[in-house]
């Protein structure tokens, strides 16, 4: 196993006895910059020689204010878009397209509109040539699991936003993959909801014994439901500061927020990203994904 | 702050299950409605019926309602009326079906592949403005007083508005569905069959409704133009014949194909596109 610097990470002394799930290894994303053709071959790079590592069943999450590449990270992470330099691994195998080690959940739900809640969640075994009967039996037992057994029936359009993003995660707990990407899954939901759907997850994601890359602009959420938090500093985006998360009760988000010091960590995030120095950049959190 | 996990349940689905009362009140709605349809139908018939007497247009202009009925069971009688009504419904139903195919075909082409659609768009809008009846003439050139020509026409007048529905709504595919299915490794026609054609459904029925209304026109005007058989060759006859009962009789039946081929669309339509759970409409 290759043992990959990181930044800011010396605080940690297990980081190489731990299995890893998801690494980035000094990488670099730019894109063509759009828009003026004079300037054709300018790239902007919205990612500079960033390092980060995910333990097996660690829940880490990033913030950062918005336009510094958070995104870009979970799409590479993904497959679905490749480093412009560097390497990541998940399971210790390099990235180089989609594959069933990983999936993604984002802010949209992304149900078909087409298909019922339980053909949405069968949608990726469906793809993947899973028989019928096996994807009916996994979806049935995903759906109770997110007190949706009622509504399978049902389209998209038919139910209420904290169902429907209870489904996107029914959905991308189908093929069971063992990192899960999730882009600011809960920040169109009312506050109530996001809290039953934090919940869901933390819960999920010990009993299920995921791994997790985690983006939001909720400090609390960050807190409540990670192990480490990593900031990222503005465009060209890279990790200026990991916060560990030494909290009891990670699968009790309801729990972790009343603790005693939840206070601290969301404060020194709150430093961290300058909110409060200065109005103007007080923003961070207004622009959806 | 104290929550507890109890304090806090989801909202339920947004399924209407309100009282009787409103759905009452929504029937008596439509039955009013419905009625109102009929009594309209009753007062146009009458006033075809009386009204040009009354202000003293003569017959051969606008003849009563009860001249265009005789003549229309005359004309059952005696001009094999149903055989030519049933040609052009034939002719109509096959142009309208090849048209769509072709219309559907062309526009997942176009819209799958970006290189296919730059060298090709050029003749598609050059085509897509000339006038597609013109080509009747030339139609019955090639091909004499057969049903080609007028099959042709139909398709040609069809192909279009499925065409440009159908890209249009390809290319406008989100993005992040295809993203979601990359995601899962799906290859390319998993991508096409799974999100591209579902995707494109609602825009691919508007074309078939534009272009089931378009398929008569594209028959009539090839009957028009040649031969001997179909309501448009019945038309054109009452005309030589100064016929004005024949003629409304004529376009009436006419009508009559557009509204069935036309809601035989809207059935389909609301079977395949049951999941947007739409008031039935026309
Ligand atoms: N496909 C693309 N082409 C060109 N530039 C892009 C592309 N995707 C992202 N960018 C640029 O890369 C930068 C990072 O974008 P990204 O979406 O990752 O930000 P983010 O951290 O997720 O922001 P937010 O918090 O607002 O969601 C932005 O400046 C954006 O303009
Ligand atoms: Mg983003």
């Amino acid at each position: 196993m290759t043992v990959v610097q990181m930044a800011d990470s010396g605080d940690r002394p297990d980081t190489v006895a731990e299995p890893t799930r998801l690494t980035f290894e000094q990488v670099t994303k730019q894109f063509p910059q759009r828009g003026n053709r004079r300037q054709r071959k300018r790239m902007i790079t919205a990612v500079q020689d960033l390092s980060l590592i995910c333990h097996d069943q660690e829940v880490v999450t990033i913030i950062g204010p918005s336009g510094c590449g958070k995104s870009t990270l979970l799409n590479m992470a993904s497959g679905l878009d490749r480093p412009t330099k560097g390497r990541i691994t998940v399971d210790d195998e390099p990235v180089d397209g989609p594959n069933s080690h990983v999936a993604f959940m984002l802010q949209k739900d992304l149900l078909l509109p087409w298909r019922t809640i339980r053909e949405n969640v069968e949608f990726g075994q469906e793809i993947q040539g899973v028989s019928r009967a096996e994807r009916r039996a996994r979806a049935h037992e995903l759906l109770a699991q997110y007190r949706l057994d009622e509504f399978a029936d049902y389209y998209p359009h038919q139910i209420s936003g904290g169902m429907r993003q209870r489904a996107a995660l029914a959905r991308t707990l189908a093929n069971d993959p063992d990192v899960l990407l999730m882009d600011e899954p809960f920040s169109a939901l009312d506050a109530q909801t996001k809290m039953i759907l934090q919940r869901d997850l933390a819960q999920t994601l010990i009993a299920r014994q995921k791994t997790a890359l985690f983006i939001t602009h909720d400090l609390e959420e960050a807190v409540a439901l990670s192990d480490r938090v990593l900031v990222m500093s503005n465009r060209p985006g890279t990790i200026i500061e990991e916060i560990i998360i030494d909290l009891p009760d990670r699968d009790e988000p309801f729990a972790r927020r009343q603790h005693p010091r939840m206070a601290g960590f969301t404060r020194r995030l709150m430093e961290l990203l300058h909110l409060g120095d200065a109005p103007e950049q007080t923003t961070a959190k207004q622009r959806p994904h | 702050m104290s929550v507890s996990s109890s304090d806090l349940t989801d909202t339920g689905a947004g399924v209407s299950t309100s009282g009787g009362w409103a759905e009452r009140l929504w029937a008596t709605f439509t039955s009013l409605k419905v009625a109102g349809s009929l009594g309209l139908a009753v007062l146009i018939l009458a006033g075809w019926e009386w009204l040009p007497g009354l202000l003293g247009i003569p017959v051969f202009i606008i003849p009563p309602a009860s001249d265009v009925w005789a003549e229309f069971l005359w004309m059952i009688d005696r001009s094999a009326l149903l055989y030519h009504t049933f040609i052009t419904f034939m002719l109509v139903v096959v142009g309208f079906v090849i048209g769509c195919l072709l219309g559907a075909a062309g526009g997942y082409l176009l819209g799958i592949s970006r290189n296919a659609e730059i060298v090709l768009s050029p003749y598609i809008l050059a085509l897509q403005i000339a006038p597609k009846v013109a080509f009747a003439p030339l139609f019955v050139l090639w091909f004499g007083y057969t049903f080609t020509p007028k099959i042709l026409v139909a398709v040609l007048i069809v192909f279009f508005p499925v065409l440009i529905n159908v890209l249009g709504a390809v290319r406008a595919v989100d993005q992040q569905q295809v993203d979601l299915a990359r995601s899962f490794k799906a290859n390319r026609l998993q991508i096409f069959s799974k999100i591209e054609l579902p995707a494109s459904m609602p825009a691919f029925f508007a074309g078939l409704r534009i272009g089931s209304t378009l398929a008569v026109i594209g028959v009539v005007v090839g009957e028009l133009v040649g031969g001997n058989t179909g309501l448009g060759y019945l038309l054109t006859f009452a005309q030589g014949q100064a016929n004005t009962p024949a003629v409304f009789v004529t376009i009436s039946l006419l009508t009559l194909i557009g509204i069935i081929v036309y809601l035989a669309v809207v059935v389909v339509e609301g079977r395949v596109l049951r999941y947007m759970n739409r008031r039935p409409e026309f």
